[in-house]
């Protein structure tokens, strides 16, 4: 088996199974390998989409659970407990299958939008749950200080609280965006072809399965990698002399 | 890096097991059977770590035949649950001895495994609500076709749409169960799948009555018992075993009995007759692959 590697696998098209000169397809068909880079394609769009939903819901919410207000904390607790206590293909599923059932209307929306929300809403809980703990992370008196200065509440968490609240809490948002791209293979079960859909059809078509797995997994982890990569560039941009995390 | 890999390779190189099965289950007394948690009536599980089906029974038929050829007094079986994604893998690395599910005998896996003769020819067809008025393939041209990812089914529509122009709208369930909902719940207008599991499927509907399978055989495909490769004395044994059973009438008994009449859990029968497909394999046991049914 692993001695007889057939990385050529990749250049076969997917109708007759003919390795094809230049690994690409013509004419309409196409080979193993444009079906891998278009299920990145499709790995990649519902994970930064869903991670746009989750950032910013996710902020909201943090920013509700920390707010003065009783009823405003109280749905800020109530999104990040509905959305943090059902596992995530349960949810998928609920979009997909059950919601439908009781609002018709969403049975016109496309899979892969209703994916984008279900892993959004998802993440943007634990996002919550990490923007919240920044926010509270800071002394209580730099909320005071703001108003007292006369900023509004709104001013003083865009002028004081979040911009050191965000800058604290980089790290743990930076595993939860890479995070999203290990959690978008739950797509596959809602009929949407990224990588492990790819992996689990390609797999079975031309029985090279190591070699298939191999490069999903190269390209799960090239894509977490950017991700870790442009957070850390962001972070080291924004970081700010003498505040948490810039002694480097 | 080059060194890693040649590492790499000699680790999964001495991973692959010996050929000699019938050594190995003499040596450890006991034989792992590959099954599935769920293809139709071929194989699958009651719970409890129990597994029945018609390629289940066959196989244990296989089994006492081998404990009989090595004079064993006792053989253990063991049950080992196997997928599409991983049952070839098991099999060359001599996790399992002898898979009995549902897997389809093509030249792909040939160069990696063994099959023995064609026990079931397996027919790909249509299943859709009666109300949906669809009576074959044509009638899908831009319709919503539900199919199981991992399955050769995908493979076969996309092989009709190229050879015919028509364009399907698919979409992929992560099993049979959830395609089957897919249909059931309006979201696809047909399913495209094999035929005994989608008898299996409609049996245990809701309502069995609202579904029927229609249209021509998209794609025939011979399913086998799978063992290791170049492994000649177990292959012969497997296939004596087996053709036995047939010229006995024995194996047109467990047929019936898994297919045409009450099957645990639920005592649902599948109710497909012998197709004469099957029949055909069966009165010249071979083990050509799919690629050769096509070229008929």
């Amino acid at each position: 088996m692993a001695s007889d590697w057939d990385w050529q696998v990749f250049c076969r098209d997917t109708i007759e199974g003919q390795v094809q000169p230049g690994c690409f397809g013509s004419q309409g068909d196409i080979t193993y390998l444009d079906w891998l880079l278009s299920a990145w394609g499709w790995t990649l769009s519902v994970s930064l989409l869903a991670l746009v939903v989750a950032l910013t819901i996710g902020a909201l919410m943090g920013v509700l659970r920390t707010a003065p207000s009783k009823g405003l904390r109280f749905i800020g607790n109530a999104w990040t407990e509905l959305f943090r206590n059902i596992p995530l293909l349960v949810q998928v599923f609920l979009w997909y299958y059950v919601i439908p059932e009781l609002i018709p209307s969403l049975k016109q929306v496309s899979s892969f939008v209703l994916m984008v929300f279900a892993l959004g809403f998802f993440t943007s809980a634990r996002v919550a749950e990490q923007v919240k703990a920044g926010i509270q992370s800071l002394p209580k008196g730099q909320r005071h200080a703001g108003l007292a200065m006369g900023l509004t509440l709104p001013q003083t968490y865009r002028h004081v609280l979040l911009p050191m609240a965000f800058r604290i809490v980089i790290p743990p948002l930076t595993s939860e965006s890479m995070n999203i791209v290990k959690n978008s293979s739950v797509a596959f079960a809602i009929s949407i072809a990224e990588l492990t859909m790819f992996a689990r059809q390609a797999g079975e078509e031309t029985s090279r399965n190591i070699e298939i797995y191999l490069a999903v997994t190269a390209l799960y982890f090239v894509s977490a990698f950017l991700i870790n990569r442009v957070a850390l560039f962001i972070e080291r941009r924004v970081q700010v002399p003498g505040m948490i995390g810039s002694a480097r | 890096m080059k060194k890693y890999i040649i590492a790499l390779s000699a680790a999964l190189t001495l991973g692959t097991a010996q050929a000699d099965t019938l050594l190995k289950i003499k040596g450890s007394g006991a034989v792992t059977m590959g099954v599935r948690e769920s293809s139709g009536a071929l194989s699958y599980t009651l719970g409890d770590g129990k597994y029945v089906g018609y390629h289940v029974e066959l196989c244990e038929r296989v089994i006492k035949a081998i404990q009989k050829q090595l004079g064993l007094t006792a053989l253990v079986t063991r049950y080992q649950p196997v997928t599409s994604q991983n049952r070839v893998l098991l099999v060359q690395n001599g996790t399992v001895d002898i898979e009995c599910g549902s897997t389809t005998n093509n030249t792909a896996r040939q160069r990696d495994v063994s099959f023995a003769v064609t026990t079931y020819v397996e027919e790909v067809r249509i299943a859709t609500k009666v109300s949906s008025g669809i009576t074959g393939i044509a009638q899908l041209n831009g319709k919503k076709v539900a199919t199981t990812t991992g399955t050769t089914s995908v493979q076969t529509l996309r092989k009709n749409e190229r050879a015919t122009g028509m364009n399907f709208d698919e979409l992929f369930g992560k099993d049979h169960a959830d395609s089957f909902l897919l249909m059931e719940s309006g979201r696809a207008d047909a399913f495209v799948m094999d035929v005994q599991i989608l008898a299996g499927l409609i049996s245990k509907a809701k309502n069995p009555g609202e579904f029927r399978i229609v249209g021509e055989v998209l794609s025939v495909e011979p399913i086998a018992i799978m063992f290791r490769k170049d492994d000649a004395e177990f292959k012969k044994l497997v296939d004596a075993t087996i053709i036995g059973l047939i010229k006995s009438g024995e194996l047109a008994k467990i047929y019936d009995k898994w297919f045409l009449q009450p099957i645990p859990p639920a005592n649902t029968k599948v109710g497909l007759p012998l197709s004469e497909a099957t029949k055909a394999a069966w009165a010249t046991p071979n083990d050509k692959p799919m690629e050769d049914y096509a070229r008929k």
